[in-house]
């Protein structure tokens, strides 16, 4: 079944304007809710959150057709958070849209909560599936990209994987059935902010050139910077819509911790927690916006 | 106590003949027939013999009325028969190659937009492989996922280690919200698939190699997940067994029946949510209890009888019956039933050897 969908405003049109300045807020607003939900947590994923901020905010306030009031509206396009432990950056979105109440977040990660480091499906709307083991999440979308081709339903199925959890086995066997299914409403946007818990990912397991061997498993590849909204909004309008086309990958160059400068490219800040005079830093550097990449932290 | 599904008391419930060849019975692939040409030990067996790689056909007609079906195999759609499946429905068929784990990661996938998967391959690659994925995209979210391990325990015989799977029960039924069944031959199989389309939750379905002996004469309609069923009254003795080994413990009681023994046989299909009115009825009304599996004594169906009666508190002659904690030797099928005594003989020894090391002890 086609995908007709309209593409994002142009750019340099006042429409794109608008929408980037907002998408750029939002980004914002997810940092600062890490921050803050780091707080009550005592320690939490900051610099793998952060990398993704503007895929999140892009996909959320843009690209992805979903209903808060209705989460489990078939048609939906799906979306999985393979890097689960990035979900810290996901629950103040699914609130902001509607699916919740924000003050439900007040008790993250809290004995019995709902919200913990990693995302539960059967405890939060508007999360399409559990995840926090690094490498399931694109199998699991390759089975939903399946279910809409058995239903003949529209939606596009969009996952968002770590760089480091590439080293997973199970990610290339899911990329290999996408290729040999044809799987054209899969998407997958890498967030390659070059760091893992260990090191860089070249140091520790390299796992470029990922251009080349997402082609060479019959994926469609665009490559652009993450952080660059205008580049997230192109990418997504390019999207092709046949079903049964190749399946589609950005790979989106980003830096692990963007937006505080103490954190960009500094694989000690994985996971982390702010004290005293240094939250109330960091809070006021977000709120001042994003500033140029620290110096090396682009190459990571 | 459990709702009693069979008519108890009988001798055995399914001795009709299908008269089918093993050769049509296994028409799969060449390299299938080749491991399993050694048929299960017992004189006669063969001609109870029928096909328990029913699945697919089975599948195949619930699939005409519910649309939620699809089927998953990893490369051994000829092997297990999923190919009828295959045949029928091509659209809502997915061979995945030799890749278990992200099959099992994509039925949850497809379970998570509402398809009811059924995921086909050996046990060993199932249970062991792709374990991680069964707890946490299965089991864990609550999918549908119907997980059938087939060729369990050592019935691919001189495969070797890397194809047996005598760890399975114990592996499954630690995973919470997972259902842990276990199909004694083709009709009972049939019975649990049809079951499965209602049951909440993942489930995983332990099979034997296709060629199961039978036990029931006909899909018993009567059977419920969680409720064992009682194939033989008796009192001296009970036998809880499950899957492949239901057939050897009824032969046994029947052997022992001529000998003035009589034996009860229960065959614990449900290993989660298991039973536990049938196992401590058996304690309370017989006087020892002997587990018969094949799988590993340590951790499967006879370590869940021993739990349940300690849980009770209550002490009663126990014999668990199964696979040495060892890596098998290698041989046929046959000859491991044989040396493991987990062939009809092997399960009379081991019952007269419980009911008289529990008499020396009751003396």
């Amino acid at each position: 079944m086609p995908q007709a969908r309209a593409p994002h405003p142009p750019r340099s049109s006042p429409g794109r304007q608008e929408l980037v300045e907002r998408l750029a807020d939002r980004a914002k607003f997810i940092r600062l809710e890490t921050v803050r939900l780091t707080r009550i947590a005592g320690a939490g994923h900051y610099t793998g959150t952060f990398s993704a901020a503007e895929i999140l905010a892009a996909l959320y306030y843009a690209e992805l057709r979903y209903r808060p009031e209705e989460p489990s509206w078939p048609d939906r396009d799906r979306f999985v958070l393979s890097k689960g432990h990035a979900a810290i950056g996901l629950y103040p979105v699914l609130a902001d849209v509607g699916f919740f109440a924000p003050s439900a977040l007040d008790d993250y990660t809290r004995l019995g909560s709902s919200f913990g480091d990693h995302p539960d499906m059967r405890k939060i709307k508007g999360i399409d599936f559990s995840s926090g083991s690094l490498g399931h999440g694109l199998s699991v979308c390759v089975g939903m990209a399946l279910a809409g081709r058995v239903q003949h339903r529209p939606y596009r199925t969009y996952c968002v994987t770590g760089d480091g959890e590439l080293a997973e086995g199970q990610i290339w066997e899911a990329a290999m059935a996408a290729g040999q299914f044809r799987l054209g409403s899969l998407v997958c946007i890498v967030d390659r902010n070059r760091l893992s818990i260990d090191g860089h990912t070249e140091d520790l397991m390299g796992i470029e050139p990922l251009e080349a061997k997402f082609a060479a498993f019959r994926w469609k590849v665009q490559r652009i910077d993450g952080h660059d909204l205008d580049a997230l909004l192109d990418a997504f309008s390019s999207l092709e819509s046949d079903p049964v086309g190749p399946p589609q990958v950005i790979i989106a160059d980003t830096v692990k911790g963007r937006g505080v400068s103490r954190m960009e490219g500094d694989v000690a800040w994985h996971v982390g927690n702010l004290n005293g005079s240094d939250y109330d830093d960091v809070i006021a550097e977000l709120q001042a916006g994003l500033r140029p990449v620290a110096t090396g932290a682009r190459n990571g | 106590m459990a709702e009693q599904a069979m008519p108890t008391g009988s001798g055995t419930p399914a001795a009709a003949a299908s008269g089918q060849a093993l050769s049509e019975v296994f028409r799969g692939s060449a390299g299938d027939e080749h491991a399993l040409r050694d048929a299960r030990s017992s004189k006669g067996i063969a001609e109870r013999t029928i096909p328990a790689f029913v699945a697919g056909a089975e599948l195949a007609d619930l699939a005409e009325d519910d649309e939620r079906i699809v089927v998953l195999t990893a490369d051994l759609a000829n092997a297990n028969r999923t190919a009828d499946f295959a045949k029928r429905h091509p659209d809502r068929f997915f061979n995945m190659g030799v890749a278990e784990q992200n099959m099992v990661s994509v039925a949850a996938g497809l379970a998570a937009a509402g398809q009811i998967p059924f995921v086909a391959t050996f046990a060993s690659y199932l249970a062991l492989l792709a374990c991680e994925q069964i707890r946490t995209d299965c089991a864990y979210p609550g999918m549908p996922v119907r997980l059938l391990g087939h060729h369990s325990g050592m019935s691919l015989g001189y495969y070797g280690t890397s194809h047996h799977s005598l760890e399975d029960i114990g592996i499954m039924r630690t995973i919470a919200d997972l259902t842990v069944v276990s199909a004694a031959d083709a009709n009972e199989l049939r019975a649990i698939l049809r079951l499965s389309l209602d049951w909440p939750g993942a489930m995983y379905i332990r099979l034997g190699r296709g060629r199961d002996p039978e036990v029931y004469p006909e899909p018993p309609a009567a059977l419920r997940i969680g409720r064992a069923v009682r194939l033989r009254d008796g009192g001296d003795l009970t036998m809880i067994s499950t899957g492949s080994e239901v057939r050897a413990c009824l032969d046994a009681a029947e052997a022992l029946a001529n000998d003035g023994i009589s034996v009860r046989v229960v065959d614990m299909h449900t290993i989660k949510p298991l039973d536990t009115d049938e196992i401590l009825a058996a304690a309370r009304e017989t006087s020892a209890i002997l587990s018969v599996e094949e799988h590993n004594r340590t951790g499967g169906l006879g370590s869940a009888v021993a739990e349940t009666l300690a849980d009770a508190g209550i002490s009663t002659a126990l014999l668990r019956h199964g696979v040495p904690d060892v890596h098998v030797v290698l041989g046929p099928p046959a000859g491991l039933y044989a040396r493991y005594q987990l062939d009809a003989d092997g399960v009379a020894s081991k019952a007269l050897e419980l009911l008289s090391s529990s008499k020396g002890a009751n003396l």
